[in-house]
């Protein structure tokens, strides 16, 4: 039995131990909206945050967590950070497919509650690990400017 | 809640419903298939209209697809006493925006309020909805009008409604935003209370259906109502293929054979079985003959979860056989095909005589590219449910082409048609490969093992890389011979390529029409000695359309090499690109050796060179074309016609002292005719500037012993935001309604890939003539 502490509610599963948490959000608990895009790491579509750091659900094992607190795309709107990552993600109309967005919105989130006015290359760094194959990262370079607060920002 | 408008009451609709007549089984892109005869059973679309039924006038655009086109607004559009409009989108969503485009034109004429407006999913059912197929960014061009009539029929009745109710002359009262309204007395009522007796009224004739005069549109061509999904994507809402979920669901991962052509000798499941979370090990057989969408065979193992069967699959022992394509080897394969393309072919197009012509020439000229295969890789791999219930079977997935995928389960699976039902989920990206739906097959297959229980089947992202259906590798063949001021007399280009016809007859061997007509046979240069040859190439893995198709090679080839032709007639590039492509004038596509024209009737549709030459223009004057650059730095420019679209796109690239290329900025003009949603045709220009520098600058799927050699995409390189271009500027020609549509999702990627390699050669006099670029410019 592994006790998760998923958005703020406890969950206890009976899996083994190294079965990747992804797979326990989607499967075990219905929440699909942290996304399986390659299962090693390298394209950030399953971000969550780890006890308020991003960090990919496909290569963490549940072992791993213990009392950590993970929150995902579900819950990401509670936190003003997140809410307004969201709402500039819609007023810049980044989406196109928007498979990867969930991870890109954690990902952004995780950047803007560290650093609230980033840099260009502040963002280059934090968003390279997600992949968007519609090739929306201009609009998600505007749209994580925009909720920073900087006026003017345009895709 | 939906009473009023209720569309299953009355499906006929004889009087503004058009079907084929012609039973032709769904296979996605199916009015490309022309030509194919009977394969493995499943009929193609064999000779459509003109070798089916000889005597018929050829169909064009939405005329020529199965199912063509429906425009009952019985079909389209619910309103229910809460005042909810609902509006039926047949298309599927993978990204262009369909989903908001589609309702959005019906929405227009019904005058709906869009605040109003709930988009309801289509299921696959091409008899009631017209053709579903979402491919050859064919939307918007094939359903504007069949979309507004439904709007503007769904507003007259509405109006007729209104007019009873008061019993004023329906010329005296007017629909607007959610009400009808009677200018004389100022009364007024809303959809919700109107709708009831609205259903009840008599359809319009096609002839009295009264579209809107496009300056009055309200949302169309504005560009301001947000994606409809947007709020469901931002909050993790959304369901993809990889989504559903349903009562009692199990996992399923595949074991399929890595080499085209392989199959399952034996296999021990003893330890799969073992694994905590396997519930069963099931064979999926492989067919006989042509792959065309059909599952690829190999072994399935079921799971309590997706990772539980993605452990079992390890722990499977298979002993393969191989088959006929284990030796296949990109760098072997790419040496046969240059052996093609260095000998004289079949002719495909010829005017005047190149041989003469390039012999008398003062100069002559020769260069040949090579592309290779590329992967899809959607952000979602391939994924779909599948439950059997009472004799009935219901399956959920990504799927572009709905009824292909409802067809090919029910025959697999031995159901009649009308007891499938494919429900179509958002698409996380599709880019073509999720017009092929075998993974929804697998699906059917796997549930009816378990008797009927609900399964879902998710590829891993090297199922993904290992089993797509790959973009084509080409070499491309050209000899130019110019005249004494450089400009081309004599034109020769081989085009070499494996052709997505082998996907669907094993025997086939050189490129189809529609291949050719994506830009090498009709080239619209003002060349008087053209020669367009095509050798035999076999396939060796399956091959399949991957966005934009063979607009890629072609576009790479023809537009490299007039950069190359400039550079040695010591011209501006711009400059010589107009001179190439001639004086403005309109050419029949018959002229150009073309019989295909995107399937659209070459006198609605004719090639525009005008057009061509004006994002051409466009694009070199918004970009600062001959603006001083810094060394390392460089403008190239590529011009291309495709999906009835006419694209230009001007790179700036810069090249560090180590090699690195970045792309400041690039601009791209769209000439596209009309535009539904302008904000969505700059996101998809903008997208397919990404694409075609990933395809350009990284994208490569290679084979050694049969097998594709990349994983995932620590070995599939696509784009990141570091690399891609800093930033986009699309500009887009104005079009008129009045006007033909063209295309939007794919005619953006080809003319990126020799912008930018003209670039390169403006920046450092290095000419790329393989792609991907990867390290070639490392010192």
């Amino acid at each position: 039995m592994t006790r998760l502490n998923i958005n703020g509610k406890q969950h206890v599963v009976d899996l083994p131990a190294d079965t990747p948490l992804l797979w326990v959000l989607r499967d075990e608990l219905g929440m699909t909206g942290t996304k399986f895009g390659c299962g090693m790491a390298l394209c950030g579509a399953c971000t969550v945050h780890i006890d308020g750091q991003p960090g990919r659900a496909c290569v963490t094992p549940i072992s791993a967590l213990g009392n950590k607190k993970v929150v995902t795309i579900e819950a990401i709107g509670t936190d003003k950070v997140g809410q307004a990552v969201q709402a500039a993600w819609i007023d810049m109309g980044v989406p196109q497919c928007g498979y990867c967005q969930a991870g890109q919105i954690m990902a952004a989130t995780a950047l803007l509650r560290k650093k609230p006015k980033p840099t260009d290359a502040d963002i280059e760094a934090a968003m390279a690990g997600n992949i968007c194959r519609c090739g929306t990262y201009g609009r998600i370079r505007a749209a994580i400017k925009q909720a920073a607060g900087e006026k003017g920002a345009t895709a | 809640m939906n009473a009023p408008f209720d569309l299953t009451k009355n499906m006929t609709a004889g009087a503004v419903t058009r079907e084929r007549s012609v039973d032709i089984a769904n296979v996605s892109r199916r009015k490309f298939l022309r030509g194919v005869s009977a394969l493995g059973g499943l009929v193609l679309a064999v000779g459509y209209s003109d070798a089916l039924h000889a005597e018929d006038p050829p169909k064009y655009g939405a005329d020529g697809m199965p199912h063509g086109w429906v425009d009952n607004p019985l079909v389209f559009v619910a309103i229910g006493e809460d005042g909810i409009v609902s509006i039926v989108c047949h298309r599927s969503e993978m990204g262009q925006g369909v989903r908001t485009g589609m309702p959005m034109i019906v929405a227009d004429e019904l005058e709906a309020d869009w605040t109003r407006v709930r988009v309801v999913q289509a299921p696959g059912d091409e008899a009631r909805y017209g053709n579903q197929d979402t491919d050859g960014s064919r939307s918007t061009r094939h359903f504007f009008l069949p979309m507004r009539r439904c709007g503007a029929a769904a507003r007259q009745m509405l109006e007729a409604a209104a007019a009873a109710r008061w019993n004023v002359a329906i010329a005296e009262v007017q629909a607007k935003n959610g009400e009808v309204v009677h200018g004389a007395s100022g009364r007024r009522l809303g959809y919700d209370a109107l709708a009831k007796a609205a259903a009840t009224m008599p359809l319009p004739a096609a002839d009295a259906i009264r579209l809107k005069d496009p300056s009055q549109f309200r949302y169309i061509g504005t560009g301001k109502l947000k994606l409809v999904d947007a709020h469901d994507i931002v909050t993790g809402n959304t369901q993809y293929g990889m989504d559903t979920r349903l009562p009692g669901m199990l996992y399923a991962v595949v074991a399929r054979p890595q080499v085209y052509g392989g199959k399952v000798v034996s296999y021990d499941a003893a330890a799969t079985l073992k694994v905590p979370g396997v519930i069963k090990v099931v064979a999926i057989d492989a067919r006989e003959g042509a792959p065309q969408f059909n599952p690829l065979g190999g072994v399935a193992v079921i799971a309590r979860n997706t990772w539980a069967a993605m452990q079992g699959r390890k722990a499977l022992k298979i002993v393969w056989d191989d088959g006929p394509n284990a030796s296949y080897d990109s760098v072997a394969y790419r040496a046969t095909l240059e052996e093609a393309a260095r000998k004289s072919g079949p002719a495909v197009r010829n005017d005047g005589d190149f041989t003469a012509a390039a012999a008398a020439a003062a100069k002559r000229i020769t260069a040949e590219y090579y592309l290779p295969h590329l992967a899809h890789a959607s952000m979602e791999p391939p994924a779909a449910s599948a439950r059997i219930t009472q004799g009935k079977c219901e399956v959920w997935g990504c799927f572009q082409s709905p009824q292909a995928a409802r067809d090919l389960v029910a025959k697999r699976i031995g159901m009649p048609v009308e007891d499938v039902t494919v429900h179509v989920t958002l698409l996380g990206g599709g880019f073509g490969r999720k017009s092929k739906p075998d993974y929804g097959i697998e699906a059917a297959v796997l549930s009816k093992a378990m008797d009927g229980k609900p399964v879902k089947v998710v590829w891993t992202r090297d199922d993904d890389l290992h089993n797509d259906y790959f973009h084509t590798v080409s070499v491309e063949h050209l000899e130019a011979g110019v005249d004494a001021k450089g400009l081309p007399v004599a034109w020769l280009h081989r085009s070499v390529a494996p052709t997505i016809m082998s996907t669907f007859d094993t025997a086939a061997r050189q490129e189809a029409n529609w291949e050719l007509g994506m830009g090498v046979i009709n080239v619209p240069f003002a060349i008087p000695n053209i020669r367009i040859e095509n050798p035999e190439a076999i396939a060796h893995t399956r091959i399949g359309w991957f966005r934009s198709v063979s607009n890629i090679p072609h576009a790479f080839a023809v537009q490299s090499f007039v950069g190359e032709l400039a550079a040695a007639a010591g011209r501006d590039p711009k400059d010589y690109l107009l001179e190439v492509i001639g004086p403005a004038r309109v050419v029949t596509p018959k002229m150009l050796g073309d019989t295909w024209n995107h399937g659209e009737s070459p006198e609605r549709y004719p090639v525009d060179t005008g057009r061509l030459r004006g994002v051409t223009e466009l694009a070199a004057k918004e970009a600062g074309w001959g603006r001083t650059l810094h060394k390392g730095s460089g403008l190239g420019i590529a011009a291309h016609y495709s999906f009835v679209s006419y694209v230009a796109v001007v790179v700036e690239v810069a090249v560090d002292a180590k090699g690195e290329v970045s792309i400041p900025r690039v601009d791209i003009a769209i000439d596209c005719g009309a535009t539904v949603n302008p904000e969505r045709v700059r996101a998809q220009m903008q997208g397919a500037c990404v694409m075609g520098v990933s395809a350009a600058t990284t994208g490569a799927i290679t084979f050694k012993d049969g097998r594709a050699q990349q994983d995932n995409f620590h070995q599939y390189l696509v784009t990141r935001m570091p690399a891609a271009p800093r930033e986009i500027r699309v500009h887009i020609v104005p079009g008129d309604y009045n006007k033909p549509l063209g295309g939007v999702g794919e005619p953006g990627v080809p003319p990126v890939l020799p912008a930018l390699c003209n670039a390169i050669f403006a920046a450092t006099g290095k000419r790329i003539r393989q792609l991907p670029i990867g390290d070639q410019l490392k010192s």
